[in-house]
């Protein structure tokens, strides 16, 4: 018997797919809490719904493709996915919409593609869009948070809302436009800024309860940043990208144009800089080519939510730019030391 | 196996216009939003591609080889303008529904890919039987895939019956649950493409069993 011949390297890797999707989850935790403690339960059934769907498609899926069921459950990956997803939808979404959802970013967004590293777009992203293309009415139901109605609804109703158990008008006089929302149709309205600030729905730096929920989001960016689990380039480059769109127009008129500080307090920008645009898979993979990448996704927020149809665009913002990123690749490889 | 009998297996299921030779995709892929749409143009396409093969059929002998194509063209765009004329005449409203498709029908390559294929070398008889089948087959997938896409994108099944079989067929109309909130996508453009692709992936599916899996049914030698 020879001794095995073990080559180089030596030290066991650090880092694991399982280990690198438990750090996100981790980084999620202080947003959600936020999220769930200023619009209610809703949101944490959203996210549960969304696990639960997706490891039962993940599971189906890879047995029909013959891959190992266990392997791969175990690995995070689709967790990651549906909890993302989930924080995209409204909160009380009915059950079927978690579902449909969850179906379309496992099946059309991952295993259509090959599974797990293989898929060009990012899956939660895909499964939002296609909810929001499809069902407007469902998708823009939002709930005022509860500091602003006085009144938050209870594990139990939000429960009976999500399975259709509850009746919905009960609920109808809670419901209101987003921030965003009420800024696009009140400039559309030529309304000035200053006047639509002044809806309780606003608070000192964007929405009631969206601001803080969004600094909880940078805390655990940050915190992944200080692990690094991402690197910087995407998370600056798209913050930058944002920032100075809406700064430059900010400056050009300030009453049709919101300020930076609530363009980037408000919906999915801090989320998407640090959680959904830096997903390894879909994004950019040259240093120069994340900082590319992450200064496109930025301008297209910000001319998606001033002059699109919808009142935000991270979602439309990451699928448009990862349709760009092998072209962004091709042209950003760096120089090979020795060689023109 | 007899010609009859190949030509019709060729053109509804082994030889598929849509679903194996992938031609005329975009009018399939545009106006299948309903189980009427596909049918009213299913049935253009049909009558186009019988009247357009037993034509070129029939001339075969006497237009040279070098201008064969421009006369093709010109044979199915007016066979094309007569259903346009007809169809206007005799079903406005589904006219108006199906717009620029049905003048488009002269673009399918469906059916110059059976002119030029198929009825250029063949007596009248079998290339009109050519054009019907392959027509049916056609006419099958748009059938079923607008059903696909109705049923799911609007939850009815023959809805606007009305525009082809006149005012009594309102109650051909199937909902299958009042308060279905409808998925928009199945009607939008993906939902073709999605459609498509399911349609395509079963018939494969069902070709490439083993065949220990199938049902016992008398060998047909396929010829080549």
């Amino acid at each position: 018997m020879t001794s095995l011949f073990v080559s180089s390297p030596y030290v066991a890797p650090a880092n694991s797919l399982k280990r690198l999707m438990i750090q996100v989850i981790v980084a999620l935790l202080p947003g959600t809490l936020t999220y769930a403690w200023y619009f209610g339960p809703g949101v944490l059934i959203n996210i549960a719904l969304a696990c639960l769907f997706a490891l039962m498609f993940e599971a189906a899926i890879l047995k029909l493709r013959a891959r190992p069921v266990m392997a791969h459950l175990g690995d995070y990956s689709a967790i990651v996915a549906a909890w993302l997803f989930a924080l995209c939808l409204p909160m009380h979404s009915p059950w079927w919409l978690v579902l449909v959802g969850i179906g379309f970013t496992m099946i059309a967004g991952k295993h259509v593609y090959g599974g797990l590293g293989f898929n060009p777009f990012n899956p939660a992203m895909v499964g939002y869009v296609v909810l929001l293309i499809s069902f407007p009415r469902e998708m823009t139901t939002w709930y005022l948070p509860g500091s602003v109605s006085g009144d938050t609804l209870t594990l139990g109703e939000s429960l009976a809302y999500s399975f259709g158990t509850a009746d919905i008008q009960q609920w109808d006089a809670l419901s209101s436009a987003t921030p965003l929302d009420q800024v696009k149709t009140g400039v559309g309205q030529q309304i000035a800024i200053s006047e639509i600030r002044l809806s309780p729905l606003f608070g000192q730096l964007a929405g009631k309860g969206w601001e803080w929920t969004s600094l909880a989001w940078f805390a655990g960016g940050l915190w992944l940043l200080v692990t690094r689990t991402i690197r910087w380039h995407i998370p600056v480059a798209l913050l930058l990208g944002v920032m100075s769109m809406a700064t430059l127009f900010y400056l050009a008129d300030m009453e049709s144009y919101a300020s930076p500080l609530f363009h980037l307090l408000s919906g999915a920008v801090i989320i998407g800089a640090f959680f959904i645009a830096t997903d390894p898979v879909t994004a950019a993979t040259t240093d120069r080519g994340r900082i590319v990448y992450g200064l496109m996704i930025g301008c297209l927020i910000y001319v998606i939510r001033v002059w699109g149809g919808y009142p935000d665009g991270v979602a439309f913002a990451v699928l448009l730019a990862n349709m760009c990123v092998p072209f962004i690749d091709y042209y950003t490889q760096p120089r090979v030391y020795g060689e023109q | 196996m007899t010609m009859q009998s190949e030509i019709t297996r060729n053109g509804l299921w082994s030889n598929n216009v849509a679903l194996v030779q992938l031609l005329g995709l975009c009018p399939l892929l545009a106006v299948t939003s309903t189980v009427i749409n596909g049918l009213g143009l299913g049935i253009a396409t049909l009558i186009t591609l019988v009247l357009s093969n037993s034509i070129v059929s029939l001339i075969r002998g006497f237009v040279r080889n070098e201008v064969r194509l421009p006369v093709f063209v010109l044979i199915i765009a007016s066979v094309v303008t007569i259903i346009e004329l007809s169809m206007k005449a005799m079903f406005y409203e589904l006219y108006l529904v199906l717009g620029i498709f049905i003048p488009l029908i002269v673009t399918n390559c469906a059916i110059i890919g059976r002119a030029e294929g198929f009825a250029s070398r063949n007596p009248v008889g079998p290339a009109a039987l050519d054009g019907l089948m392959m027509g049916l087959g056609f006419l099958l997938v748009l059938v079923l895939l607008g059903g696909m896409r109705e049923l799911i994108g609007f939850g009815t099944l023959f809805a606007h019956a009305e525009l082809m079989f006149g005012d009594g067929a309102k109650s051909l109309m199937l909902e299958i649950d009042p308060d279905y909130p409808g998925f928009l996508l199945a009607v939008l453009p993906p939902g073709a493409f999605f459609g498509l692709a399911i349609l395509i992936v079963a018939k494969n599916w069902f070709d490439l069993r083993p065949a220990a899996q199938r049902q016992p049914t008398p060998a047909v030698a396929e010829s080549a």
